[in-house]
């Protein structure tokens, strides 16, 4: 998806550059501090319920465009690490024990090997291939899931005890709760923006930009595309192992093909390769979805709508439309094509 | 009671049957698939939907205009390459110098759009839709009792892909759709008319797709869903045959569906995912596909 993050601004200057970074590090900061303090007052405001929801699909999003938007891989098998991590969460603290924390972690571990499996198949080919691939073996995940016995089929892992969080912190206790998602929201968040500025997140760009390029360049470009995959999944086995305590069931509505197709829609709503435009994509999905909840009216249709629209008009998504308005350019951002 | 591998004679027949006419209709929309992403270079997610569009069309025309299977036949598939036509001239066509990735995700939005509506519209519930009467019943082989309309779906979706293979190898309009697709630039300068080329293309796509749930409507029952229950099935068929070939696309479907069939003889449970494992295993013998050139 070489023309949505081609990092632009060739004519600006070196000196601009810098410049304009440094103001852009500036509104990123106060962007950032704004952004958190709105997050802990929230739930006075808000059904916290409802926040944690949007928390667990904005961390499922990022994690998602991870993979789409810094290394170029559009994966539409996304919904087995989001709902297999769910299904191995419920299943560890409600038949095992295990406290809130090991069980989560314990999901993130196994969608990371899931990852591990469906990257391994999945990078041996490119670009639509890659696409069908994650689909296909996604939809393999769903039919096992709905087999295997542990998953109860239909049914879904029911009434999943929150626990208590480090053995004392009781999450039975809504606003405990909301804290503990946004402790593993910010975690996860943080854990993303290192990633992507690390080394290994560079050369991943480098990857997306000019794959060849990279091959040639001596990079194993197999490996770190495996790479990126392992560690999107893990991430959204992070949120999914999450969604499973905030609801407190796992079922196979999030290991179907759909919720693979929604996560696509809030990173491209949101703004593909942008760091923080997928929370707002997941969060624009999430209300619309709890407000049409109670209406007749299908969400689906109003999901394939917004897609066309998004692909044929506003492929920037919000914030990369944001970066790219004359506002978001005097913040110094750096707009992107 | 003559045995086959420890199974009754007849039940092994019965599946094999099944499986090959589960093959048909993952050769038919494979087909389509290939043939649009040939010239277009998008993947038609929307292929599910249109071939649920074709079965649509066929009962709706039965229950308001009583118009018959036969008419259907041909009627459904016009209506929704017209549909296709429409989609692709106004919409489609403005993705083609992006990224192919965009194409992909138009259709999963058109996809989700159409079942959607269809849903709304006739619940998620299918209804059934009788064969005509002249292919009611079922014929005695001698090994095995076959219903005849399930015969006619083999004969007929064979019929449609050899002829499909015709159209685009042996023809004049096939020829010129070969040559746009190795170089459209070079076939425009000729004085090809490459735009309607690619909606002629998409249309016949999308029409074959309807063809193909015009043929299923009596077999399975017509429901929203149905599209989207196939799609990604033959999605992991055009994985393991590769859309480099339009025969390719044809025999892997008529494969795959045979072995989806013997595995629910064998071993039942698996018989949902036997093609995403064979799809795995091709990925790591041959990443290509079974007859595709390019990786």
């Amino acid at each position: 998806m070489s023309d949505v993050i081609h990092n632009s601004s060739a004519t600006s200057t070196a000196s601009g550059r810098t410049e304009r970074s440094a103001t852009a590090s500036k509104t990123y900061a106060a962007f950032l501090v704004i952004g958190l303090l709105l997050l802990l007052i929230a739930p006075a405001f808000l059904y916290p319920i409802f926040l944690m929801k949007l928390l667990c699909f904005a961390l499922f999003a990022c994690a998602f465009n991870l993979l789409l938007g810094y290394t170029g891989l559009l994966s539409f098998g996304h919904a087995t690490f989001f709902g297999g991590a769910a299904y191995f969460t419920a299943h560890v603290v409600k038949e095992w024990g295990f406290p809130p924390e090991i069980g989560i972690l314990v999901g993130a571990a196994g969608a990371a090997f899931l990852g591990l499996i469906m990257g391994f198949f999945a990078i041996r080919r490119q670009g639509i291939y890659f696409a069908m691939i994650t689909l296909a073996l996604s939809q393999m995940f769903f039919f096992f899931c709905l087999q295997a016995s542990f998953t109860h089929g239909e049914d879904g892992i029911q009434s999943v005890p929150r626990g208590h969080l480090f053995g004392f912190i009781d999450l039975a206790n809504t606003t405990n709760m909301y804290y503990f998602v946004l402790g593993v929201f910010l975690i996860g968040m943080i854990v993303i923006w290192r990633f992507i500025n690390s080394p290994f997140g560079m050369i991943l760009k480098s990857i997306r930009e000019n794959e060849q390029r990279a091959i040639s360049l001596g990079y194993s470009v197999a490996r770190y595309k495996l790479g990126a995959f392992v560690m999107s999944a893990a991430l959204a086995g992070l949120a999914g192992g999450t969604k499973a305590l905030v609801f407190q069931f796992a079922t196979l509505t999030d290991v179907g093909w759909q919720m693979s197709g929604e996560v696509i829609l809030m990173t491209l709503l949101g703004g593909i390769g942008t760091l923080i435009g997928p929370i707002f994509g997941a969060g624009l999905v999430v209300t619309l979805q709890n407000y049409l909840a109670t209406s007749q009216f299908p969400v689906t249709i109003i999901t394939g709508v917004v897609f066309m629209i998004c692909v044929l008009l506003f492929r920037r998504g919000i914030i990369g439309e944001f970066y790219a308005s004359r506002l978001g350019r005097k913040l110094g951002f750096e707009h992107r094509r | 009671m003559t045995m086959i591998f420890g199974i009754p004679l007849q039940a092994f027949l019965g599946q094999l049957l099944i499986g090959l006419i589960n093959g048909s209709f993952y050769a038919l929309l494979s087909l389509g698939l290939a043939v649009i992403f040939g010239l277009l270079r998008v993947i038609n997610f929307a292929h599910g939907a249109q071939y649920m569009l074709g079965a649509f069309v066929a009962m709706l025309m039965l229950q308001y205009f009583g118009i018959n299977y036969w008419f259907a036949l041909f009627l459904a598939p016009i209506v929704v390459g017209l549909f296709g036509a429409v989609t692709e001239r106004f919409l489609l066509s403005r993705l083609y110098k992006l990224d192919h990735l965009y194409g992909l995700l138009f259709t999963f939005g058109l996809a989700l759009t159409i079942e959607g509506t269809f849903r709304y519209l006739y619940g998620s519930s299918g209804q059934p839709y009788a064969p005509p009467q002249q292919l009611t019943g079922a014929t005695n082989l001698g090994f095995m009792f076959l219903p005849i309309y399930r015969g006619w779906v083999v004969i007929v979706s064979l019929i449609a892909c050899i002829g499909t293979w015709l159209l685009i190898e042996k023809t004049k309009l096939g020829a010129y759709l070969r040559a746009a697709t190795e170089n459209a630039t070079l076939v425009q300068a000729f004085g090809v008319n490459v735009p309607v080329l690619l909606t002629l293309t998409y249309a016949l796509g999308a029409g074959l797709a309807a063809f193909a749930g015009v043929l299923a409507a009596p077999v399975y029952q017509v429901s929203p869903l149905m599209g989207s229950n196939i799609i990604i099935v033959v999605f992991a068929v055009v994985v393991v045959g590769g859309m480099g070939s339009i025969m390719g696309a044809i025999v892997t479907g008529y494969m795959l569906g045979i072995a989806e069939g013997m595995t629910k003889v064998f071993y039942p449970e698996a018989s949902n995912i036997v093609i995403f494992v064979i799809m795995a295993i091709v990925l790591l013998i041959r990443p290509a596909g079974l007859f595709g050139r390019d990786v």
